[in-house]
């Protein structure tokens, strides 16, 4: 391969005896056919924070992140560790299906199922095996409530999910991730789609699901990605070029090209 | 110990049922594969006999102008000439092809670039219907029709190669005219707005523009359409008299491969000299729609490559 | 010539040809209803066919027919399903997916009476199953795989890959992703693509004169035993259908009103492959709004 095209990397390491840590890839590449799409990126995710990856369209983020729980099996080829609780997930003796029930995402473009709203939620529990329905109603009422759509679309659950606006369908797309109760949640691009007060409003659930759940979330919008996030990574043609606390990443970047980036001379 | 690391390194239910949905999905699709596999298998092996088994020369039965199986000639050879029904058959397929591609090329011009709502709102369905109209009723009313309107013109027996091109060519312009339809909306846009905006006429851009862009598409259209009228049996059969004699004429009684093969199987006993020519008959069938196929890719590639 | 000229004839004569060709088919439809449609009466629809005097009926011929398409789409649907989901989420891009593909291309370019003499040889003779409905259905089958499961791949292919990956990204196998959300969205697709196929079997004679046979033994409408011989279940009875009576009767014709009754049939023929249609056209449309707009 040839050398890395990117001068220097400034990554930041957690202490782990103070920061509990959720996620971790370990020189991760990725290659779609004879290309490299991800080159050699080691970062760490936090428990309970929400870690912003920015950078240009074609810079490598989203291929990164869909690579976290493996929805690129088949698609491109990946290299590397994953390390979710102590276990290379990257493995093949790894049940995929299973790691997916703990590592939720939510994609950039809505995609309800041309179900009913309830449907949309319970269809996979029902699937792993959840029949109670009485459990069943709970997550789906609380799973909404967290995602802040329980409130209008209470009284007719029934109704079909294709029904709602691009902003409801998105913030159900948030709920059916979470009614499965995973560890993390893995967010492409989620408001892109979405007009700014739709946008607003899933940011704002967002804030409050980092309670319970790592978030690690795409974005190309750098306010978006400094209202909420605890760190950013900055990558850049397939290289992570910096990682770190966003106020750092925002006001004192180390790296020219993330300054560049942050400060909108390119992207 | 972690349960969740656990249940990671365990087999799911979804796994499980991944591996029954697999193993299901490529058992039909094997099977599909295997009945076309057994298809050539066995028509090959029964077709080869009479070459293997009745030692008939290839050559006397391309080639050869008689087909009597059940007789010998006066060399002792039983009379297996397949070339009255293999030029039959090739007769009424260039033939039906010939007069129904410019048809097809018209009426799929019309659809697309003259009368492209109105027109195509009214011709789609009609193409779909003859496309629908099974080959019997072609072929009973290429009987009640078509042949006594060719005996009334031209004498004879109204049966031969001139009823059943008329039967094919309505047959096969649905399919010609349908591809050729999708070929030319396959031509981008740009290539008409470019002509017509250097003074072109309409009829220039067509001509000069847009069917030389779709010839790939339109060729593959017609060798479809000829595969058709090739394969087609029952409504040949029904008009074209059946009799095995070199064609002399297009309103004499003449054959075709399909015609005697649908004739001839159920009169003759498995395993005899008669029977296997028969089969013979539809190997040269199975590998003329492959020969087709072929032609059809290649095309494909070429038109491709431009 | 003038160019403006030439534009103005070569668009007269393509109305010229477009007018034509919806003649033929208005002839040919006007033709066959107008001298069948007089002998289509229920009589007609339900007695048995005559072999040597006039005033027989086709209802045995009718009843087969249905039958066999019956029978033919419960053996071939569920293998086209199989196979459609593998070309659309299984195939790989490689050598074996363009073997497979090929296959399923010349399978469904071999001509129907190839087809037919194999079913012929395998199951009439090899097998021992004789003329019979479930000879004929198994060669329809052949006949109808490659078609129905490119048009099931197709409807499959239509539905958009997020909701795939919606799927995936709760832990749902690719096997319960198709079947449980793609195939349902895929339905009113599928079932135009299962109704036109339909239409093709219906009409479809030279695959089952030597499979299904060209006799229609009596039936005992009183006795559903799939068992007995004189049940109209029976699989393994020949069954001539109405298709193959078109042309039996017109090949050989004994018949004294050969032509009338085929006429008559022919009419019952194409009043079915409309119908056929007309359900595929609005069926699937009217299917698809209900479920896209299910309150």
């Amino acid at each position: 391969m040839a050398e890395n095209n990117i001068e220097k990397s400034r990554i930041m390491t957690f202490n782990e005896d103070k920061h509990e840590i959720a996620l971790e890839t370990k020189d991760l590449h990725v290659h779609y056919g004879s290309n490299e799409a991800i080159r050699d990126v080691s970062l760490q995710f936090e428990r309970f924070k929400i870690t912003a990856l920015i950078g240009a369209s074609g810079s490598g983020k989203s291929t990164y992140l869909r690579s976290l729980n493996r929805m690129n099996d088949g698609i491109a080829d990946v290299t590397g560790k994953i390390i979710y609780r102590d276990l290379d997930i990257n493995k093949d003796d790894v049940d995929i299906y299973e790691m997916r029930k703990h590592i939720g995402m939510v994609f950039q473009r809505p995609n309800p199922f041309s179900k009913s709203i309830y449907e949309n939620i319970t269809f996979a529990l029902k699937r792993h095996g959840m029949k109670d329905k009485q459990l069943l109603e709970e997550r789906v009422e609380k799973s909404l409530k967290q995602a802040a759509l329980w409130d209008q679309v209470k009284d007719d659950l029934n109704v079909s999910a294709l029904s709602l606006s691009g902003g409801q369908q998105q913030r159900l797309c948030i709920a059916r991730a979470i009614a499965m109760e995973p560890d993390i949640l893995l967010l492409d691009e989620p408001a892109s789609a979405l007009d700014p007060i739709s946008s607003r409003i899933v940011e704002e659930s967002l804030l409050e699901l980092k309670e319970k759940y790592t978030i690690i979330i795409v974005t190309h919008n750098m306010q978006q990605a400094s209202r909420i996030s605890d760190y950013t990574a900055f990558f850049h043609s397939g290289n992570a070029v910096e990682f770190d606390k966003t106020t750092t990443i925002f006001t004192r970047p180390t790296i020219k090209l993330t300054d560049d980036y942050v400060s909108g001379n390119f992207g | 110990m972690d349960p969740i690391r656990e249940s990671l390194l365990k087999k799911s239910k979804a796994s499980k049922l991944e591996m029954r949905g697999k193993i299901i999905t490529y058992f039909c699709i094997g099977l599909i594969v295997a009945i076309v596999l057994a298809i050539f298998y066995f028509v090959a092996s029964k077709g080869l006999a009479t070459f293997f088994t009745d030692k008939v020369s290839i050559k006397d039965f391309l080639l050869g102008k008689s087909w009597n199986p059940g007789t010998l000639d006066k060399s002792g050879k039983p009379e297996v000439g397949a070339l009255p029904m293999i030029s039959g058959s090739f007769f009424v397929t260039f033939l039906s092809a010939l007069i129904a591609t410019p048809f097809a090329i018209g009426t799929a011009i019309f659809m697309v670039e003259i009368s492209p709502n109105k027109g195509s709102r009214i011709l789609q369905p009609v193409t779909e219907l003859l496309v629908g109209i099974p080959s019997v009723v072609y072929g009973f009313i290429g009987l009640s029709v078509v042949v006594p309107f060719v005996r009334s013109i031209f004498g004879g027996t109204g049966f031969g190669i001139l009823s059943g091109t008329f039967v094919l060519f309505v047959m096969i312009l649905p399919t010609v005219t349908s591809m050729t339809v999708d070929t030319l909306k396959s031509v981008p846009r740009y290539y008409r707005e470019a002509s017509l905006a250097l003074g072109a006429t309409r009829w220039q851009t067509i001509y000069k523009v847009i069917l030389r862009a779709a010839t790939p598409g339109i060729m593959t259209a017609v060798v479809f359409g000829m595969a058709r009228a090739f394969g087609e049996a029952l409504a040949v059969q029904m008009v074209i008299g059946n009799a095995s004699l070199m064609p002399s004429s297009l309103i004499t009684p003449s054959s075709t491969l399909t015609s005697i093969l649908t004739m001839g199987i159920g009169n003759t006993v498995m395993g005899s000299l008669e029977n296997n020519a028969l089969w013979s008959l539809a190997l040269i069938l199975l590998l003329m729609s492959l020969f087709f196929n072929m032609v059809v890719r290649v095309i494909g590639k070429r038109g491709a490559l431009k | 010539m003038n160019p403006k000229k030439a534009d103005k004839i070569a668009t007269s004569i393509l109305y010229g040809i477009a007018g034509f060709v919806v003649l033929v088919l208005a002839a040919l439809l006007g033709y066959i209803l107008v001298r069948g449609l007089p002998h289509v009466s229920w009589q007609f629809l339900t007695t048995p066919a005559k072999s040597f005097s006039s005033g027989g009926g086709v209802g045995i011929q009718l009843f087969n027919s249905f039958y066999l398409l019956l029978l033919t789409l419960l053996i071939s649907f569920p293998i086209s399903l199989g196979a459609g989901i593998w070309l659309s989420e299984y195939a790989k891009n490689n050598w074996v997916t363009t073997v497979i593909r090929t296959s399923v291309e010349i399978l469904s370019s071999l001509p129907s009476v190839v087809v037919g003499l194999f079913g012929f040889l395998i199951f009439v003779v090899q097998f021992n199953f004789g003329f019979s409905i479930l000879s004929g259905a198994l060669a329809l089958t052949f006949f109808n795989l490659p078609l129905l499961t490119r048009s099931i791949e197709e409807s499959l292919r239509a539905i958009p890959y997020s909701q795939r990956e919606a799927g995936f990204s709760l832990g749902l196998s690719r096997w319960e992703t198709v079947t449980r959300v793609v195939v349902p969205d895929a339905v009113p697709g599928i079932l135009t693509g299962v109704i036109l196929s339909a239409g093709r079997i219906f009409g479809e004679a030279a695959a089952l004169i030597y499979t299904a046979g060209q006799s229609a033994p009596a039936l005992d409408f009183t006795n559903w035993n799939p068992a007995n011989i004189a049940s109209p279940l029976n699989p393994m009875r020949p069954a001539e259908t109405l298709a193959v009576h078109i042309w039996k009767i017109n090949s050989e014709g004994i018949m004294p009103d050969a032509s009338a009754v085929s006429a008559g049939a022919s009419a019952v023929l194409i009043i079915a492959v409309l119908l056929f249609n007309f359900l595929a056209r609005f069926g699937g449309k009217a299917l698809y709004r209900k479920i896209t707009s299910s309150k």
